[in-house]
C-alpha cells in the first residue's frame, strides 16, 4: 500500500462524558475510496467529524499529508484540502445554486481558478447549471446532494469526507449518487465514505472499515468484505 | 380586509421593485441627500433638531445592522458601543482637556476593544444565549458609567467643549445637522461597500449556515468578531458626535430602551437592506414626533402601528431580496 494521505491513529472522541470513539485507526491511501460501515451509533459520523475538527480527538493523532492536524480548528483543516460534506447537505436557504457553489470557492483567491471550477461543476452536473439562479434549498433531494458535492468540489478537495450521501434519496437516485462518487474518485479525488447502503458502498470502495461501538470491528478489501455474507447481512438493515 | 391588505402590499411591493435596481437606488439616495441638504433652510429649529436625531439613528441602526442584519448575530446591548464612543470623548475632553479631534482615535480604539470584549466570549453561543449576554453587557456598561468617578456617576459629564474645525466652531443646531448628515452618508457608503466586500460575503455565509461556512474554510470566529468590531465602530462614531452635540451625557442616554429602539429600527425597516434600515431609523424617531398631538396616546398608537407592520410585513418594510 502506498503512503496514506490521511492517517487516523488510536483516536478517542467524546460527547461530554460519553465516549463515541474508542481507539479508531484508519488509513486512507491517495486515490482510493475508503468506506466506513456500521450500524447507527457505531461512530461513523463521529469519525468524520473528528477528522474535520468538528469534534476534538481527546486521545490519538490525525495526520494529513504527513502533517499533524489533530489540534487544528475546522476551517484550517478545510483549507488544507480535507473537505467534509456533512449529513443533511447544509444547502444555504434563500441563496441561489450559484451562490451556494461560490461558498465552496470562497477561500480560493484566484478568480480564474474559481471560474474554471464552476465550469467543471456545471459540466459534471448539468442540472445545477440549468438551475443556477434558483434557490438552492428548493432543489429536489438528489439535486441538493449534487449541489453539496459540487460545492465541495469548488473548494478543490484533496480528500472528501462524505457522510451518507444517499440519505433520504429514492433508490434510483442512490445508485446514481454512488456512480457520481465513483466518478469523482476516478477523476482523482480521494474519498472517505460513510454509507448506510453497504452493498453499494462495497461495490465502489477499494477498502472498508466496519465500526462497532466506536471500535474498528473488521476491515479489509471491499471486494473481500462484499463476499462475506455475515457482514452484508449484519449491516444491510434489511 | 384581506383583499385590501393584499392590494396595498402589492402596491408597496411594486414601489419597492421599482427602486430595487442599484442605479435607481443610487439616484434616489442622491435625491434624498440633496433634499436633506436644503431642509434646514426651510425647517425651524425644532424640526431640524429632530431630523438631526433621526440622522444619528441612521448611523446607529446601520451599525447594528452589520451585527444583526449582515452577520445574523443578535445584540440587545448595542447602546453600550454608543456609550463607549460618547464617554471616551467626554472623559478625554472634560477630565483630561484633550482636543476633540485627538480624542477620536482613542475613542475608536476603545470601541474596537469593546467589540472584541463582547464578541470574544459570546462567539460560541447560539442566538438566545447571545441575547442574554449582550443585554448584560449593555447594562454593565451603563452601571459602570453610573458608578465610576471618571464618568461623573449618575449625573454624567457636562461642559463637553464644542469642537472647532480649522478655526470654525461647530456649535449651532444647523452645524450639527450637517455633521450628522455627513456621518449618515458615510455610514451608508461604508455599509454598501462592506456588504459587497469579501467580508460581507463571509457574513452572509456565516449568517445562513455557519457550519457549512466553516466546512468551506471560513474562520467563523474571526468573521463574527469583525462584525461586532465594525458595528461597534459605527456606534462609537454616533456616540462621539452625540456627546459634543449635546455637550452633556448621562448614563440614562444609554439604557436598554435605547438598544431596543435601535434594534427596532433595523427589524422594522428590513434587516440587511440599507434603504430599509434608513427608513426604520426615520420611522422610530419621526413617528412619535408626528403623532405628538395625540399626547399620551401616541406611544400606544405607535406601538400598534409597529405591530401591524410586523404582522403584515414580517421581514420588514423594505426587506432584503436576493436574486
Amino acid at each position: 500500500m502506498t503512503e496514506p494521505v490521511l492517517r487516523v491513529e488510536q483516536v478517542e472522541s467524546f460527547y461530554g462524558k460519553i465516549q463515541a470513539l474508542r481507539g479508531v485507526d484508519i488509513e486512507v491511501a491517495p486515490g482510493q475510496i475508503i468506506a466506513v460501515l456500521g450500524s447507527n451509533g457505531a461512530g461513523k459520523t463521529t469519525t468524520l467529524k473528528t477528522i474535520s475538527g468538528l469534534v476534538r480527538a481527546q486521545v490519538g493523532r490525525i495526520h494529513f499529508d504527513g502533517e499533524d492536524i489533530t489540534r487544528l480548528p475546522p476551517h484550517e483543516i478545510a483549507r488544507k484540502g480535507v473537505v467534509h460534506v456533512p449529513e443533511g447537505r447544509h444547502i444555504l436557504k434563500g441563496l441561489s445554486v450559484q451562490e451556494n457553489l461560490e461558498l465552496g470557492s470562497f477561500t480560493v483567491r484566484d478568480p480564474a481558478v474559481r471560474r474554471e471550477r464552476m465550469a467543471d461543476v456545471f459540466e459534471r452536473f448539468p442540472i445545477l447549471s440549468e438551475r443556477r439562479h434558483q434557490d438552492g434549498s428548493l432543489l429536489s433531494g438528489g439535486e441538493q446532494q449534487m449541489l453539496a458535492l459540487g460545492r465541495a468540489l469548488m473548494h478543490g478537495p484533496r480528500v472528501l469526507l462524505l457522510d451518507e450521501p444517499s440519505m433520504g434519496l429514492a433508490p434510483k437516485l442512490v445508485t446514481q449518487t454512488m456512480r457520481i462518487v465513483k466518478q469523482l474518485n476516478e477523476a482523482g479525488t480521494t474519498i472517505l465514505l460513510v454509507e448506510q447502503n453497504v452493498r453499494l458502498a462495497l461495490k465502489i470502495a477499494h477498502y472498508a472499515y466496519v465500526l462497532e461501538n466506536g471500535e474498528i470491528h473488521n476491515q479489509g478489501k471491499a471486494s473481500a468484505l462484499a463476499e462475506d455474507e455475515s457482514i452484508v447481512q449484519a449491516y444491510l438493515g434489511a | 380586509m384581506s383583499t385590501a391588505t393584499g392590494r396595498t402590499a402589492g402596491l408597496v411591493d411594486r414601489l419597492y421593485a421599482t427602486f430595487d435596481s442599484p442605479r435607481r437606488q443610487m439616484l434616489l439616495m442622491v435625491a434624498i441627500v440633496v433634499v436633506m441638504a436644503v431642509l434646514p433652510l426651510v425647517m425651524g429649529r425644532y424640526a431640524t433638531t429632530i431630523m438631526t436625531n433621526a440622522l444619528l439613528y441612521v448611523v446607529l441602526a446601520l451599525g447594528l445592522n452589520i451585527v444583526v442584519g449582515y452577520a445574523g448575530l443578535l445584540d440587545l446591548g448595542y447602546a453600550a458601543f454608543f456609550a463607549v464612543g460618547a464617554y471616551s470623548i467626554g472623559i478625554l475632553t472634560v477630565q483630561f482637556d484633550w482636543n476633540f479631534w485627538l480624542a477620536i482615535p482613542p475613542a475608536l480604539v476603545a470601541a474596537c476593544l469593546a467589540g472584541v470584549i463582547i464578541g470574544g466570549p459570546t462567539l460560541r453561543l447560539r442566538s438566545d444565549y447571545l441575547a442574554i449576554v449582550t443585554l448584560g453587557f449593555g447594562e454593565i456598561v451603563r452601571f459602570s458609567a453610573r458608578n465610576l468617578e471618571i464618568t461623573g456617576r449618575a449625573s454624567g459629564l457636562s461642559n463637553i467643549p464644542e469642537p472647532s474645525f480649522f478655526g470654525y466652531v461647530i456649535n449651532s443646531y444647523v452645524d450639527f445637522y450637517y455633521v450628522f448628515l455627513l456621518l449618515a452618508v458615510m455610514a451608508v457608503i461604508a455599509s454598501h461597500r462592506l456588504y459587497h466586500s469579501r467580508l460581507g460575503r463571509a457574513w452572509l455565509y456565516v449568517r445562513h449556515d455557519e457550519d457549512a461556512a466553516e466546512a468551506m474554510g471560513i474562520n467563523r470566529v474571526r468573521v463574527k468578531l469583525a462584525a461586532y468590531v465594525t458595528g461597534s465602530v459605527f456606534g462609537a462614531i454616533g456616540g462621539i458626535f452625540f456627546s459634543v452635540n449635546l455637550g452633556a451625557i448621562s448614563p440614562e442616554s444609554f439604557s436598554f430602551e435605547q438598544s431596543v429602539l435601535i434594534l427596532m429600527a433595523v427589524i422594522l425597516g428590513g434587516m440587511g437592506k440599507i434603504p430599509g434600515v434608513i427608513l426604520g431609523a426615520f420611522i422610530i424617531i419621526l413617528g412619535p414626533e408626528l403623532l405628538r398631538e395625540l399626547g399620551e396616546l401616541r406611544l400606544l398608537l405607535f406601538a400598534v402601528v409597529m405591530l401591524l407592520i410586523m404582522l403584515l410585513r414580517p421581514s420588514g418594510i423594505w426587506p432584503e431580496r436576493r436574486h
